[in-house]
């Protein structure tokens, strides 16, 4: 079971993304969940949510400690939240950046892991007009993780966008192409 | 013979509520029971659900609304949490005791003070003696499940059933879920005929005073009606797994053949539970979990055959009866058990209020707690778990 914590502000779709992870493993075949950190929402905060992927079914309600995937939807973020906490031996963390991987691996505290690294706000200004990241970032993920075949993420984004599917299903495939991994 | 859907549980259970084609809903929006009201009023507006949906000022308005439109022979639907539930109050009794077959999911919530929207099973608990029938589901696929069995038995019954899910551990989650065709559904759900109902046609009194000559009786009735539901409970369940496949009973039981502790535990959290299970037999000790999927009527045979040869028994509340000798499930099973010969040792813990998260450690914990009350009795009847000092 891979265990997933997305990072984003409140108003985000943060928890869209969460949700479309989960969706798009289900439409593939496997198990998983998605769910918020249950409570108020308040936008722009700094806000979670979760999501698991499994071969098997999931038989649990706890939340996610030790995740095996980070993913952060936010810049920003990283300076005011310790993103890596409790981050599993060789799990990955998965930024929207446009800085170098020195500079982030400094403002991640010196994080010497596996990292993933993509330009999301800049692909979604530019496809979408919007510095909205969640759909560009399941690219990264994908990229970076390879949990579940693009065909059937782009199902989810059909689903959930409609007439707007096209422009978030080209932000994501950006994404796939120009998300770089190091370590 | 069904399709395998990804959705928000709470959606999947309007979806379910529709699919039984309920012809009344009445409900008041209250977190995290929301997304389930939200999703049937899209339905009805947007035509997709030929139903009559009453927006209300208030759950007893709400409660009120359901009673009525059942008193006429609709099939109706409501949901709450917490509050809400505590403002229906007054009326639950009344729908019970007036047998009429309406549906509520109680998405559970913990009641206020201090103000918390979050999980626990203390609102629920406040309606344990009204008469309705209570189950209460593990995930999104029970809950689903449950509300197509809540139905068959609420109309075969006449009695009021409560389904109740955990508020946001399992409302809120996205997971797959098995969505039965409509048309086992209906075979499954026949259109409901009430043989005494309001019809102007044919003048009837429901609901009259209960001078001291008959109320005695009355409330007999109702618990004779309550007590006989357990052998329709158990057959509509047996009647959905052959239709639907999927088997369900009153009280489910995980590795109990040759525990020497057991746990009960109500709800969502026996999923975790169950992992803890599994950590303490790689430890080589022998536990084992009951969960109750029924609640009222309180299914005691099932219960007592559950145990098996257990020495201790660790009942994990998830609300708090202030001041008693346990909590509600605590009492319940203490109860059941001195009517039996079997004599377990009973660590009675309440946790998970409010949403504190309850983890496999502490589960596990919990476990060694109660393998220790077997040499060592506990200074307590009951005790909160997890207090911060």
């Amino acid at each position: 079971m891979i265990e997933i914590r997305l990072h984003g502000r409140g108003g985000q779709g943060g928890v869209t993304s969460a949700e479309l992870i989960a969706v798009a493993a289900i439409h593939q075949g496997k198990y998983a969940q998605a769910f918020p950190s249950f409570g108020p929402e308040r936008r722009g905060a700094p806000v979670q949510a979760f999501a698991r992927i499994s071969d098997t079914r999931i038989r649990t309600r706890e939340k996610i400690y030790h995740p095996d995937v980070v993913l952060v939807l936010d810049a920003s973020l990283p300076k005011i939240v310790k993103v890596t906490a409790g981050l599993k031996e060789g799990g990955i963390v998965i930024l929207n950046s446009s800085h170098s991987e020195k500079e982030v691996r400094e403002m991640l505290g010196g994080y010497k892991g596996r990292l993933a690294m993509v330009d999301a706000t800049k692909i979604a200004l530019e496809e979408l007009g919007l510095p909205i990241t969640n759909t560009t970032m399941l690219g990264a993920f994908i990229k970076a993780t390879g949990l579940v075949e693009p065909s059937f993420m782009e199902e989810a984004l059909r689903e959930r966008f409609g007439r707007l599917a096209e422009k978030n299903i080209k932000a994501f495939h950006r994404a796939l192409e120009e998300t770089k991994i190091y370590g | 013979m069904g399709k395998r859907v990804a959705k928000e549980v709470s959606i999947a259970v309007a979806d379910a509520v529709a699919q039984c084609r309920v012809d009344v809903i009445s409900a008041y929006p209250i977190t995290p029971q929301t997304h389930i009201v939200e999703h049937l009023a899209e339905l009805v507006n947007n035509g997709e659900l030929d139903a009559e949906y009453i927006p209300v000022e208030s759950e007893h308005a709400a409660l009120s609304a359901c009673i009525g439109a059942a008193a006429t022979g609709a099939r109706t639907f409501t949901s709450t949490s917490a509050q809400g539930l505590l403002f229906m109050y007054e009326n639950i009794f009344i729908a019970s005791a007036l047998r009429l077959p309406i549906v509520m999911v109680i998405a559970n919530r913990s009641i206020s003070a201090p103000i918390s929207i979050w999980n626990d099973h203390s609102d629920v608990m406040t309606i344990r003696d009204s008469g309705w029938i209570q189950t209460f589901a593990e995930n999104g696929q029970e809950a689903v499940d449950l509300v197509y069995h809540a139905y068959k038995v609420a109309e075969k019954c006449l009695l009021p059933v409560a389904v109740n899910l955990d508020g946001f551990i399992v409302t809120h989650v996205v997971e797959p879920i098995e969505m039965p065709d409509q048309e086992l559904v209906d075979k499954y759900l026949p259109p409901l005929k009430m043989k005494y109902k309001l019809d102007p046609k044919k003048p009837i009194t429901i609901g009259a005073i209960g001078v001291p000559e008959i109320y005695t009786e009355a409330k007999k009735a109702l618990d004779e009606a309550l007590k006989a539901s357990y052998k329709v409970i158990v057959q509509a369940w047996r009647e959905f797994e052959r239709l639907f496949g999927r088997k369900y009973q009153p009280v489910e039981t995980y590795k109990m053949e040759d525990a020497e502790v057991g746990m009960i535990i109500m709800g969502s959290l026996a999923e975790t539970a169950m992992n803890a299970v599994n950590e303490m037999r790689k430890k080589g000790k022998k536990v084992g979990l009951i969960r109750f999927r029924l609640w009222r009527p309180f299914p005691m045979q099932d219960f007592l055959k559950a145990l098996g040869k257990v020495k201790a028994l660790c009942v994990v509340d998830r609300a708090v009866s202030h001041c008693s000798t346990g909590g509600p499930v605590g009492i319940e099973v203490r109860s059941a058990l001195y009517q039996s010969n079997k004599r377990p040792k009973v660590l009675n813990l309440i946790a998970g209020l409010s949403g504190r998260d309850v983890t496999v450690e502490d589960f596990m914990e919990m476990f060694e707690m109660t393998y220790e009350s077997i040499s060592k009795k506990p200074k307590f009847s009951y005790q909160i778990y997890g207090v911060k000092e």
